[in-house]
């Protein structure tokens, strides 16, 4: 089987500016990256090319065994992105929200009401999303980029606005017990290298670290945002 | 630096391959939520009809005039409806574009032409809404003959009429929604383009709205109207996909 992600010699800009350049790296499927880098660096971008929303300039770049962006069609609906943006309507409730998800992947209301009770969010699934805290809007998120059950997780900061409780509560659905491919965007080492099994550290869109979780020390991932 | 690899973790789920999702399916679902939206936001159609009344008062009053008949009164009829339908043309994906809609449907196994006709069909029951409070209102407020006679005739003319603005309208407002200035940009692309259908509409209209002589609409006139329709609808299909691509 081929791995989760290959890419070689990955670019993207936008205009003159360089988001991202010269990354190559290969990952299994079941493994974990974890990005790391200051603001800016093309964590988020990095997540973009490969959920296939922004194409590569160069390089090439394959997700799933499927080569991007000439066979993106092959990777839609095998792909989960939770991202800074909850990607749902604020004015729709969070069944309304989920609804509607699971109708573009082809998916009942029963798979509805799982994701929902699986974050814990089943008796405030009537209430519009704008009355809702941001911690339970994230919560809604995270069953919606799980709803389908794809096989590879895209995650940027996936537990900003997460309480402790919530943190343990999606860690079934996000977290290494999912057993899906993972690449997570990460500002806190202490707490996600120990999800990697890869890890990769840029600065200004270049990779300036990329090694075995393992043979990583956090003092290298601090010394990223010096 | 590359190609650097990860020490094996034998974990491996078997997980179902993507289903995809038939075009009207998704229609279907993208055509539900944008209604469900419109009524819990009330964001478009009260605008556009409120604007609608607004102008027929205006130019009752500026016309000095009680009533209106023949090409004036069609054209005042038609240049009414285009501007409050530009205001829903501005507003069409601006909640896909601020909260995200935009990218969660590109991450779907769907068929990207499902979102022009879910937004056709949506600009079309927008219109459909707007000329159901404006007709009425436009033969109280200015209409100097009886509408009824008219009416056949004159909902052809706005049927078509309308096909015409929901395609381009849709095509513009997914142009203009991704810019800084698409509250200006919008306008600016899609009047020049929708110009050629309150020509049509309003040359159609004419022989409907007269006292005396009363006349079917120009076949030629709805002929011009179905054509452009026809037209922009071909390239509607053959931008739409582009336009929401990176």
């Amino acid at each position: 089987m081929a791995a989760a992600l290959e890419l070689e010699g990955l670019a993207r800009h936008y205009g003159e500016r360089e988001a991202l350049k010269e990354v190559s790296l290969s990952l299994e499927r079941g493994q974990t990256l974890v990005v790391f880098g200051p603001n800016g660096a093309g964590k988020t971008t990095l997540l973009r090319v490969l959920a296939t929303l922004l194409r590569p300039h160069a390089g090439s770049v394959r997700v799933l065994g499927s080569a991007l962006p000439d066979e993106s069609w092959q990777v839609r609906g095998r792909v989960g992105l939770l991202g800074h943006e909850p990607l749902l309507y604020r004015e729709l409730t969070a069944r309304e929200n989920l609804r509607f998800h699971a109708r573009l992947y082809g998916l009942g209301e029963q798979r509805v009401q799982e994701v929902l009770e699986s974050v814990a969010m089943s008796a405030r699934a009537r209430e519009p999303l704008r009355t809702l805290s941001r911690g339970m809007v994230q919560r809604v998120a995270v069953a919606r980029a799980v709803l389908h059950d794809p096989e590879l997780l895209l995650l940027d900061e996936p537990h900003s606005n997460l309480d402790p409780a919530a943190i343990e509560l999606v860690a079934p659905l996000i977290g290494a017990a999912s057993g899906r491919t993972r690449v997570i965007c990460s500002h806190d080492p202490s707490g996600d290298l120990s999800q990697a099994d890869l890890v990769l550290g840029l600065r200004a869109g270049r990779p300036a670290l990329l090694r075995a979780a393992v043979d990583v020390d956090p003092a290298e991932i601090s010394e990223l945002y010096r | 630096m590359s190609g650097v690899q990860a020490p094996e973790r034998p974990v491996e789920t078997a997980r179902t391959a993507p289903r995809t999702v038939g075009l009207w399916p998704t229609v279907g679902a993208l055509l539900r939520k944008e209604l469900l939206v419109e009524l819990r936001t009330l964001e478009s159609v009260p605008a556009m009809s409120l604007f609608a009344l607004s102008t027929f008062v205006v130019f009752h009053f500026a016309l000095d005039r009680n009533s209106v008949e023949g090409d004036l009164g069609a054209g005042i009829l038609w240049v009414t409806l285009l501007f409050a339908a530009i205001l829903g043309v501005n507003r069409l994906f601006v909640a896909d574009a601020d909260q995200g809609g935009f990218d969660a449907f590109l991450l779907a196994p769907v068929d990207r032409s499902a979102m022009l006709l879910a937004k056709v069909l949506t600009l079309l029951a927008y219109l459909v809404v707007l000329e159901i409070v404006a007709v009425p209102a436009f033969a109280l407020l200015l209409l100097g003959p009886p509408l009824g006679p008219a009416l056949p005739g004159l909902l052809a003319t706005l049927a078509l009429g309308d096909l015409g603005v929901a395609v381009i309208g849709t095509l513009i407002a997914a142009m203009a929604v991704r810019t800084r200035s698409r509250d200006l940009l919008g306008p600016l692309l899609a009047l020049p383009l929708l110009v050629p259908i309150v020509i049509g509409g309003a040359r159609a209209t004419e022989p409907l709205l007269v006292s005396a002589h009363r006349s079917a609409p120009a076949a030629r006139w709805l002929l011009t109207l179905g054509l452009y329709d026809l037209v922009f609808g071909l390239i509607a299909f053959a931008l739409f996909d582009f336009l929401l691509e990176d």
